[in-house]
């Protein structure tokens, strides 16, 4: 039998080649979805494929690499990736911010601030931004081409007419560098402001559907709104209750089926830095951990 | 010729002995048994199961031997024993929130009451062949631990509480429960119809629709509350003794989604349900269920019904993989009578056509 053989980082040098063709271009057109040929990858499609090829098309053998899934290092789907690449690049992995190179993420972008040497590649399911107003790809690519984001526009005045504000929680829609509207993929919009001129340079990867964006770093980057309607961050009012943070983004975490809840930061390297320095919220220890050992 | 008046019936013969030869293969090579597919291929019994629409494993497994594999076959001939079947009644309706439950994720919330299990899953297994299989393999012993006692509640009565969520319809006491493989389908459909036409449409038809939702013909946001698999107790109202006696127990997946709903006049916004329920560890079918059921209740909700999958008609008559296999392949059946006439109407059409377009018949027109 043919045992499979796999290159560094899964990808060949070929594929690897066109996808940093697509990224150079997704870079200099800030905010434009540029077609790339996706890859059937060892993941099913819609759980991060787009953004695992990223990576693998930009990880050398120096790079340290975080992933992240909704904000946490120990999500199932973290895990998995990180195993992945940890095992068919060899990169050395971390859960700390501060540390990583790379750092590959799904729904959220980490509270501490990203510093130049660092890549932030997002997963994104869905890149068109006016997908859910046109299904069809025809329509919409000629809608960008001609920077006709009116429609955009009327379905959040529609959401102010009937909520009184707009009414999208996440992926809320961005434009780039005063060009593109664009979809952060489905980070919360608390979220959005830390993409606004940022030092890391963002990448981001559909693989599904086949796109591949980015925003460069020191760009800028406006979520759409209205001069009577301005654009806000949403955040639980409360503090995080095992840090105290007054300014993460909070999971609600739901601790009996009678009504009992928690609030804690999705950013669980935040979180735990924090703690670290002393910091604590209302409650000291978190609800759930492994056994030291347990998994041999 | 397959046509031929006489010889038909010997090469009907002779092509089932040759199919019969085909179906077992090498003969040196050991023959399947009906164990080694319902504990080896356990996936395409459950699917056989559900679509069959009959919970019986090894039937199921004995025709997916006979299909040659060819799961749609197999569903074929599970159905067509099953129509042969008396109908004796209804069970209760079984209790999955008192389910022995396997497996069980939810994407809404980080921790749930009952825990997150993720059971016998594919998911995150990355997707590399391994050749160890190939060869005799003996799988490490799994990892056991105490059955937790705790309480597992569905993540939807959880949200149901606070009135997060639209609240599930209730039965009628003593409504009959409608059976489409009974009586015949009429249009609009009520939801218990629509549900059981799901339950046994195919994987693959469900899973397009479900997926096309996603892509934004339909759009509906999701989120997968929950989805359980495991054991279920089946109980059965019998009219001699006055009380529901238990008739046995099946495996079960259920997939609640959860889902946007923006209000309307009269209600508040809350998240609404799409459903899903098959036969065995069937959560493909049952996601992409609980997504086309939502997409259906566009008109109920008063939403606008543009596409595909909110359209109850073309579903319903579309989804069901029997009814579809056996019209797409009669095609292969003669159609010499009606092509004789085509033919003989577009000889004719061509003819004039060619008439008409004669140099002396264009000089005419131009006239």
């Amino acid at each position: 039998m043919n045992a499979p053989a796999y290159n560094f980082a899964y990808l060949d040098e070929q594929t690897k080649r066109m996808i940093r063709r697509a990224i150079l271009k997704a870079i200099a057109i800030p905010g434009y979805q540029v077609p790339f040929a996706s890859r059937e990858m060892p993941m099913p499609y819609g759980w991060g494929t787009g953004g695992v090829q990223v990576t693998a098309a930009i990880l050398g053998l120096d790079d340290v690499l975080k992933v992240i899934d909704q904000g946490s290092d120990d999500t199932t789907n973290a895990i998995s990736i990180r195993k992945f690449f940890a095992k068919t690049a060899g990169v050395a992995t971390t859960t700390s911010t501060h540390d990583a190179t790379v750092i590959q993420t799904r729904h959220r972008i980490p509270e501490a601030e990203l510093n130049a040497n660092q890549v932030l590649v997002y997963q994104v399911p869905i890149p068109e931004p006016l997908r859910f107003l046109e299904p069809r790809e025809t329509e919409t690519r000629r809608m960008h081409a001609l920077a006709e984001y009116g429609l955009m526009h009327v379905k959040l005045y529609e959401d102010i007419a009937r909520f009184g504000h707009i009414a999208t929680a996440y992926a809320y829609p961005v434009k780039v560098n005063a060009r593109y509207v664009m979809d952060p993929s489905p980070t919360p919009k608390f979220d959005n402001p830390k993409m606004d001129n940022c030092a890391a340079l963002q990448l981001f990867g559909a693989g599904r559907e086949k796109r591949i964006y980015a925003i460069p770093p020191y760009t800028q980057v406006v979520s759409l709104d209205f001069e009577d309607h301005p654009f806000e961050p949403y955040r639980f009012n409360a503090p995080c209750a095992l840090c105290g943070a007054e300014n993460s983004y909070l999971d609600e975490i739901v601790t009996d089926d009678k009504g009992g809840r928690m609030f804690v930061c999705s950013d669980t390297d935040y979180c735990e830095g924090r703690q670290a320095a002393g910091h604590h919220g209302s409650l000291s220890a978190a609800p759930y951990k492994e056994k030291a050992g347990s998994h041999g | 010729m397959y046509v031929a008046v006489k010889g038909g019936e010997r090469a009907i013969e002779n092509a089932h002995r040759l199919l019969a030869h085909a179906r077992r293969g090498d003969q040196s090579v050991p023959e399947l048994t009906l164990d080694q597919i319902s504990e080896q291929l356990g996936l395409a019994v459950d699917r056989v199961m559900s679509e069959g629409s009959l919970y019986d494993r090894e039937l199921a497994s004995l025709a997916i031997k006979q299909a040659r594999g060819d799961l749609i076959e197999a569903i074929f001939l599970v159905r067509a024993f099953r129509a042969t079947l008396p109908r004796f009644g209804a069970s209760e309706p079984v209790d999955t929130g008192a389910m022995r439950v396997q497996r069980r994720v939810s994407s809404t919330f980080k921790d749930i009451p009952g825990g997150q299990i993720l059971g016998p899953t594919f998911d995150y297994t990355h997707r590399l062949l391994d050749p160890s299989l190939a060869e005799g393999f003996v799988p490490e012993v799994p990892a056991t631990a105490e059955a937790s006692t705790a309480a597992t509640p569905r993540v939807t009565d959880i949200l149901g509480r606070d009135g997060l969520i639209e609240s599930s319809p209730e039965a009628e006491d003593g409504a009959s429960v409608g059976d489409l493989t009974r009586e015949p389908l009429n249009f609009p459909a009520d939801r218990d119809l629509r549900l059981q036409n799901l339950a046994r449409g195919d994987e693959g038809f469900l899973l397009a629709m479900g997926y096309s939702t996603q892509r934004g013909y339909g759009r509906n946001h999701p989120f997968a509350g929950e989805i359980r698999f495991g054991e279920v107790e089946v109980e059965f109202f019998a009219e001699d003794v006055g009380f529901a006696v238990p008739l046995g127990s099946i495996e079960l997946t259920e997939c609640q989604m959860v889902n946007q709903f923006k209000g309307s006049a009269t209600e508040a916004p809350c998240f609404t349900r799409g459903y899903g329920l098959a036969f065995g560890q069937s959560e493909r079918k049952t996601m992409s269920m609980a997504l086309v059921d939502r997409a259906l209740r566009a008109r109920e909700l008063g939403e606008e019904t543009l596409a595909p999958a909110q359209d109850e008609e073309f579903v319903m008559s579309h989804s069901d993989n029997v009814q579809a296999t056996g019209f797409v392949e009669h095609l292969k059946l003669p159609h010499y009578v009606d092509f004789q006439s085509e033919l003989g109407l577009l000889r004719k059409l061509r003819k004039e056509f060619a008439e008409a377009n004669t140099p002396d018949a264009m000089k005419e027109a131009a006239e």
